[in-house]
């Protein structure tokens, strides 16, 4: 097990090494740089002060050498400046992240509260009104998109009630904050529980199908039993890999509902940092969420573990 | 006569909420506006949007503005600010002005003649590099004619011209000319601008919130009324919208409202107030006249004969555009052309279908036909509002036997393949700062400027818009912008498609909002506005 953690390590090493290589020259072949885009903004495009922009911000160096600082300066914990505002990208981004992480746990905390469950009557009970019923609303959370969705809530919530669930205040307590982001989180998490729910139930219809299943009923275990203790737990496996992608994906989510609901997360943050070419916003943000991704991936292979005591790590 | 009728409801509208003498003004409160997009910057002198001039210019004061008071800015509306005096020598070359005394910067440092030298240093490029108050300059043309800036006194300073430029004055009342602190550094000017305006910037968090507070210190006595505006930067605009429905912001950002969603915000909101006015922002042709097939003059004049600009207005604004030349026709516009006149210039004819019969005349004389028809891309930024009036083009160019391809560019290379000629045909947006002649046509068909992307280059136009600069009877003037205006018509130099109009609402109990009718970007200093509640 040791040797398995030790070369999981170095893997995540080299893949975030190959993430930072990857995000930092593809940035640069996008076309149009933050000079061109301030001079942009302006209505001009004197090229001296467009040298004089590209000269202060170092990026008429070695391409290496701008590499190397980065990367230099992220091991340091210094993140560099943010182009556009001309502050720390560190005070820029650290602020978002905690709104972001609340909103996406909030979301794959909801879509597996209600994805697995659902996707268990859905299957025990196959092709019942209930489990049509289940499988109608889950198909719509994947056809639905999550922009769409939003508005619709939003536009449902002024004409009904008379006031809007954005964002529009910092929240003063924690409890103020759940109540806030909880509608864009079941927005973002309708999707997911969807999916969760669908594979949780053709999950389940195949393990309820098993011989051991079967044997399990002819000893005279209950139904609940046999449905939770015996089935449910090996239909999981493939849920938790679902989950597991479903959370890198979330990032994708946030971007439309952060924008709709206008939550100031990271989300829509790096969006605008890519539009405006703003590299050390994008570099970093980047490299986090792929550090999020990276462990997340790693936390789904240890829960395979823990659900099937058959799966072993071989050192 | 939609456009005039929006306009007159909207005046009445105004007038009563501003106007009004049984209103006693209110101290206090938050203004709570909504704002369409990330500032680039916080300072003005280095942009060109609405998006920094709308938050920002509350923070500044200028040494003239035209007076908040009238809904037309024009030469003769303009009031003191930081100046409390002005005057010319007999040549006009010289123009001193008295400054204010005791006024002080928001960090309290006093403000002296020294800022108001160091500010227009900068803008023509004699500014003290280290102190690097501005590291981009976008109307460095305004100023071409400014030979030097001289203090007198700590009260006094003059501006000396190269030659007589009545309109120069105009120009120092634009939301655009602020007096910026000669010891805040460029990089805080950016972020956290430090201005003698009635609002302090309290905090700009970027594509978040910008945050201003009253100036207890300010130096009009009385103002501002308001505590706090607070803007909420808000991209989506169905969300902007709806918030404005569920009274989550008092206000929307200015001409955010388009004529359709104008009909759900009376539906959601029937109290809400309303105003419609054109913004002087034009959708306009770009034509490479350099380069084929463009470089022959009567194919860009086809091309103008082709245009049904009712048609442009009817699909993009439910018919509320306004058509007019180079200058914002009137009775918004002070030195557009009149409307019969208007008729009588290539691009506006009111028989379009025998306009088109010409073209269609001198495309067969060139060549072209309905089996060889001239291919060309029409190049335009990737965005809906830019997109929108390329694609109406495209369609309308048919007619004349143009097949245009639609090229989206991403809006961040925009201006650099427009400079660089990388186009044949282009469709553009142009805002003008102030409704003067000077500013339009030296930023953009004087041969010399940097923003004359078409680098249109007409010696003959360049000396009529230097001799109408110095003209200073207003009607003899008049008269030469309208010469100019045909000529430029005539010359298929950025031939004009349209005056984009649009509304600004607000709650009820936002009194002291008087809408600038000629330019956007002006008229921003919330000092006179107050909440009644």
């Amino acid at each position: 097990m040791g040797a398995y953690l030790t070369r999981r390590f170095l893997l995540m090493i080299l893949t975030l090494f190959g993430m930072s290589v990857l995000i930092f020259v593809m940035l640069r072949l996008v076309p149009g740089n933050i000079a061109d885009i301030l001079v942009d903004a302006a209505g001009i495009a004197d090229p001296k002060e467009k040298a004089k922009i590209i000269h202060e911000l170092g990026l008429d160096r070695p391409i290496i050498e701008q590499y190397g600082q980065w990367i230099g300066g992220l091991a340091r914990g210094d993140l560099g400046f943010a182009y556009v505002s001309e502050r720390p990208a560190l005070e820029e981004i650290a602020p978002r992240i905690p709104i972001s992480a609340k909103l996406a746990g909030m979301a794959l905390l909801l879509s597996v509260l209600i994805g697995v469950p659902f996707g268990v009557i859905s299957a025990v009970r196959q092709n019942t009104a209930l489990d049509y019923f289940l499988r109608v609303i889950s198909l719509s959370g994947l056809s639905l998109p999550s922009f769409w969705l939003g508005l619709l809530v939003l536009m449902a919530s002024v004409h009904w009630f008379g006031t809007i669930p954005i964002y529009s205040n910092e929240p003063r307590s924690f409890l103020q904050e759940v109540g806030l982001l909880s509608i864009p989180a079941a927005v973002v998490g309708f999707r997911s529980s969807a999916l969760v729910m669908r594979l949780t139930r053709s999950s389940m219809l195949e393990v309820l199908r098993q011989d051991y299943i079967r044997t399990a009923r002819s000893k005279g275990a209950s139904q609940t039993s046999v449905n939770y203790d015996h089935a449910l737990r090996n239909a999981l496996l493939p849920v938790v890999t679902i989950i597991g992608i479903e959370a890198a994906f979330l990032v994708g989510g946030l971007i439309v509902t952060e924008t709709v609901f206008n939550i100031p997360g990271v989300a829509r943050f790096l969006v605008e940092a890519i539009l405006w070419r703003d590299y050390p916003i994008v570099q970093n943000l980047v490299m986090l969420i792929a550090f999020v991704v990276v462990m997340v991936n790693f936390l789904v292979d240890m829960a395979y573990m823990a659900l099937d005591p058959r799966i072993k790590y071989a050192d | 006569m939609r456009i005039c009728l929006a306009l007159v409801a909207g005046s009445l509208a105004a007038a009563v909420s501003v106007a009004s003498p049984a209103f006693a003004q209110k101290q206090g409160g938050t203004l709570r506006i909504s704002h369409r997009d990330n500032p680039p910057s916080a300072s003005i002198h280095e942009e060109s949007t609405i998006s920094v001039n709308q938050p920002f210019m509350a923070v500044f004061n200028n040494l003239v503005f035209f007076d908040p008071n009238e809904k037309v800015n024009s030469p003769d509306k303009i009031v003191p600010d930081l100046a409390e005096s002005w005057s010319w020598n007999p040549e006009l070359t010289k123009l001193t002005f008295k400054l204010r005394q005791g006024v002080k910067w928001h960090d309290g440092k006093p403000f002296s003649a020294k800022d108001v030298k160091c500010t227009w240093d900068a803008l023509i490029g004699k500014g003290d590099e280290k102190a690097d108050i501005i590291r981009k300059n976008p109307r460095k043309v305004w100023y071409d004619n400014l030979k030097e800036v001289t203090v007198g006194s700590d009260t006094e300073v003059t501006f000396t011209l190269g030659r007589p430029q009545p309109s120069f004055l105009s120009m120092l009342a634009a939301g655009y000319s602020p007096v910026y602190s000669c010891h805040v550094p460029g990089r805080d000017m950016r972020s956290k601008p430090i201005g003698t305006g009635p609002f302090k910037v309290a905090d700009f968090k970027r594509n978040e919130a910008i945050k201003l507070v009253r100036n207890p210190d300010y130096w009009k006595k009385g103002r501002p009324y308001l505590d706090v505006i607070d803007w909420k930067i808000v991209p989506n605009r169905s969300t902007r919208m709806l918030g404005f429905e569920a009274g989550e912001f008092d206000m929307t950002f200015d001409s955010d409202v388009t004529f359709p969603l104008l009909k759900d915000i009376k539906a959601q909101k029937p109290d809400a107030v309303c105003e419609s006015r054109p913004t002087n922002v034009s959708s306009n042709i770009l034509i490479n006249r350099d380069a084929p097939p463009f470089d022959k003059p009567e194919l860009r004049k086809a091309l103008v004969m082709a245009l049904d600009n009712k048609v442009f207005a009817d699909i993009l604004s439910q018919g509320n555009d306004l058509d007019g030349a180079a200058m914002l026709p009137p009775p918004a516009g002070v030195w557009g052309m009149p409307k019969d006149m208007l008729a009588t210039i290539p691009g506006h004819a009111t028989d379009v279908e025998k306009s088109r019969a010409e073209a269609r005349k001198i495309m067969e004389g060139l060549g072209y036909n309905k089996d060889n028809p001239l291919k060309v891309k029409v190049s335009t930024r990737n965005i809906a509002i830019y997109r929108d009036p390329a694609v109406l083009l495209i369609d309308q160019l048919k007619q004349i036997y143009i097949e245009g391809e639609l090229e989206p560019i991403d809006t961040t290379v925009w201006y650099t393949k427009i400079q660089g000629k990388k186009y044949t045909l282009g469709m553009n947006l142009t805002g003008v700062g102030v409704d003067d002649p000077d500013v339009n046509f030296y930023e953009n068909f004087f041969s010399k400027s940097d923003r004359n992307y078409t680098a249109y280059n007409n010696p003959e136009v360049d000396k009529m818009i230097d001799q109408q600069s110095a003209e200073q009877d207003r009607e003899k003037r008049k008269k030469l912008v309208w010469e100019i205006e045909k000529k430029l018509a005539e010359d298929g130099a950025r031939p004009i498609i349209g005056y984009n109009v649009a509304n600004t609402c607000w709650d009820p109990k936002v009194k002291g909002v008087i809408l600038q009718h000629n330019s956007i970007y002006n008229g921003w200093r919330f000092e006179d506005v107050w909440l009644d509640k």
